[in-house]
């Protein structure tokens, strides 16, 4: 099956046409330049990558979720304080009902809290293909709402916006599932790298060896060819949503058993976050292109240059600096290559 | 003749006040080409959202198969084996011409996973069985011509048992060559026993193509014609309104001549 029109292309020009490849390069450069900067502060070391992969870990597992959503073509801003919500949800249900709580058993208050959470992300999800008003305005007002409902709950019964002590509860081991710390060559590995690494192969196979995820890309592409050929586009939509939903509750309940607490304002910011670390990823804003190997290293860019920043000593106050400009040069970057590849 | 695929019988469409159609009748006939002709604001686009299953008939009668029939929706007239490809095209650039020809009817191989081998297979050869030779299915649609756009839409209606081709000006906005590859996919769906309607407002691409022409006017049928009964200029006088070509004619030559 050969073609005088079709070029063998090379190696380096079949890589440069993936989403991904601008990230992997920003993930290389950043690590070199660490690597150099702050040899001295130990960067390269099993400390330094433990402590650059748990964080890299939630925000990854979120970037996963937001990065089908984003290929579907929608936003989801809500997500971060859609953490906090979850992460209330389940420590009220377990709270004890003298200290204003329901005083469920573990399993039961996770699982009704999983419900609940769940049902966060019908909401958006409806509400989106309900008014047919861009995703942004309406998951900008569900930050608020569901941010404003994590404080406000809690507050009312509890009278406390800090629920502790899920360790003295009693789960019946499961928890060790999401908290446990795993330590190769003296360094401490959380266990919620392996969901990443499970969720982030989960989330490719469904993207690209699935009739599923030819739906997310053409929904993506345009949501009315799509629809014309029999996508039902709607339901595949709200069913992102609620999968955004899905990975915000995961971190919760991570953060929950690690921690053993919940606050309403965990999870803040980490919107934001996770679409920096998707649209560094090479995700199209717009939708229709994009993979899930980006925003995984899209996350683990935004650990590192965090991380790195840490331990050089350099005053904190500049990482958001640092970041903003790796978005914007990493979006550049990629706009580049794309046009470049698709030219050929 | 009972032999009509699809035959629509004093068909008006109304929008509160606007006739948008007015008595209009047609058919199509398996493996002939209807070539539905008309201006700008003939009603050709309200004629074929309501042959697709888009909008129903104010009045008059819609016959698919011989039998009296009403599509609730575009899907189920695409169910019944009616396909329209539109001009605007259910393509999506950033796709592959693969994903893009199974989108929303993907074979799967095990559960829910996609058989992409066989859909690049397929696509290639569909393909090269209405005689256009894709030379990577991996290729964005986006990267490929317009007529090459044009001619995976309808390769994709032929292989997904379309019984009637509803094509929505296919060569409007082609160049010359590009027509040509989307006229030669025309005669190659209708050699295979596809009711092909071919809308357009360009008699040159029609004549070479078409069985039957039917013109539209002002929402009106303003004549049903044969090919063995109209020469082409005639074909493009009615089009047009032979009279007011003429003056048109007239007018220039004035013009041109004064100057």
């Amino acid at each position: 099956m050969t073609d005088e029109r079709v070029r063998q292309m090379s190696l380096a020009n079949r890589l440069l046409t993936r989403p991904e490849f601008g990230a992997f390069l920003a993930l290389v450069v950043v690590w070199i330049f660490f690597a150099i900067v702050a040899f001295d502060n130990n960067f390269v070391s099993w400390v330094t990558t433990a402590a650059i992969l748990n964080r890299a870990a939630p925000l990854g597992i979120l970037a996963v979720a937001v990065a089908l959503l984003m290929i579907s073509g929608e936003f989801d801003l809500s997500i971060g304080s859609i953490v906090g919500f979850a992460g209330m949800a389940i420590m009220l249900l377990i709270t004890p009902a003298e200290a204003g709580g329901f005083g469920l058993p573990v399993w039961v208050a996770v699982l009704i809290a999983l419900m609940i959470t769940l049902l966060t992300g019908f909401f958006n999800g409806v509400l989106v293909m309900a008014t047919r008003l861009p995703s942004f305005i309406i998951t900008l007002g569900s930050l608020f709402i569901f941010r404003g409902l994590a404080v406000a709950i809690p507050r009312l019964m509890t009278n406390r916006t800090q629920l502790g002590g899920f360790e003295d509860y009693d789960s019946g081991g499961w928890a060790a599932a999401f908290a446990t710390k795993i330590e190769v060559g003296g360094a401490r590995f959380d266990i919620a790298i392996i969901w990443w690494i499970v969720i982030a192969a989960i989330a490719t196979i469904v993207l690209l060896k699935t009739h599923i995820g030819n739906w997310i890309f053409g929904t993506g592409g345009d949501a009315n060819a799509a629809r014309n050929v029999g996508v039902p586009v709607a339901k595949l939509k709200i069913a992102l949503f609620m999968v955004t939903a899905l990975a915000a509750f995961i971190v919760a309940l991570i953060q929950a058993t690690q921690l053993n607490s919940a606050d309403s304002l965990r999870g803040t910011l980490k919107e934001f976050e996770a679409i920096i670390a998707v649209v560094v990823g090479g995700t199209l804003l717009t939708g229709g292109y994009g993979s899930v190997l980006g925003p995984v290293f899209g996350a683990l860019i935004f650990a590192m240059v965090q991380q790195g920043i840490i331990i050089t000593g350099v005053d904190g106050d500049w990482f958001r600096v640092f970041v903003g400009g790796i978005l914007v040069l990493a979006v550049i970057f990629n706009n580049f290559i794309r046009q470049r590849a698709s030219k050929r | 003749m009972s032999d009509k695929i699809l035959e629509i019988q004093g068909v008006s469409k109304f929008f509160g006040s606007v006739i948008a159609l007015q008595n209009v009748s047609m058919f199509v006939r398996p493996g002939e080409v209807t070539c539905l002709l008309g201006d700008n604001g003939a009603g050709k686009s309200t004629l074929i959202k309501t042959l697709a299953g888009v909008h129903k008939p104010s009045e008059g009668k819609y016959f698919f198969e011989g039998k009296e029939t009403l599509f609730e929706s575009p899907r189920e007239a695409l169910n019944a084996g009616i396909a329209t490809v539109y001009q605007d095209l259910a393509m999506i650039p950033l796709m592959s011409i693969w994903r893009n020809f199974f989108l929303g009817s993907e074979p799967l191989k095990a559960g829910p996973i996609f058989d992409i081998e066989n859909a690049k297979r397929i696509t290639r050869e569909e393909m090269a069985k209405m005689g256009i030779d894709i030379r990577d299915p991996d290729q964005p649609v986006g990267t490929l011509s317009g007529g090459e756009r044009q001619s995976v839409a309808i390769a994709r209606a032929v292989y997904f048992g379309a019984k009637v081709l509803i094509l929505d000006e296919p060569t409007a906005a082609l160049g010359v060559k590009q027509a040509g590859v989307v006229l030669r996919y025309i005669v190659e769906a209708r050699n295979r026993g596809i009711g092909v309607i071919f809308i357009t407002h360009n008699p040159h691409h029609a004549y070479p193509v078409g069985d039957h022409f039917v013109i539209l006017k002002r929402g009106q049928i303003f004549g049903d014609y044969a090919k063995e009964e109209v020469p082409i200029d005639h074909l493009i006088q009615m089009m047009a309104g032979g009279a007011d070509l003429e003056q048109l004619q007239h007018e220039l030559a004035e013009a041109t001549g004064r100057s």
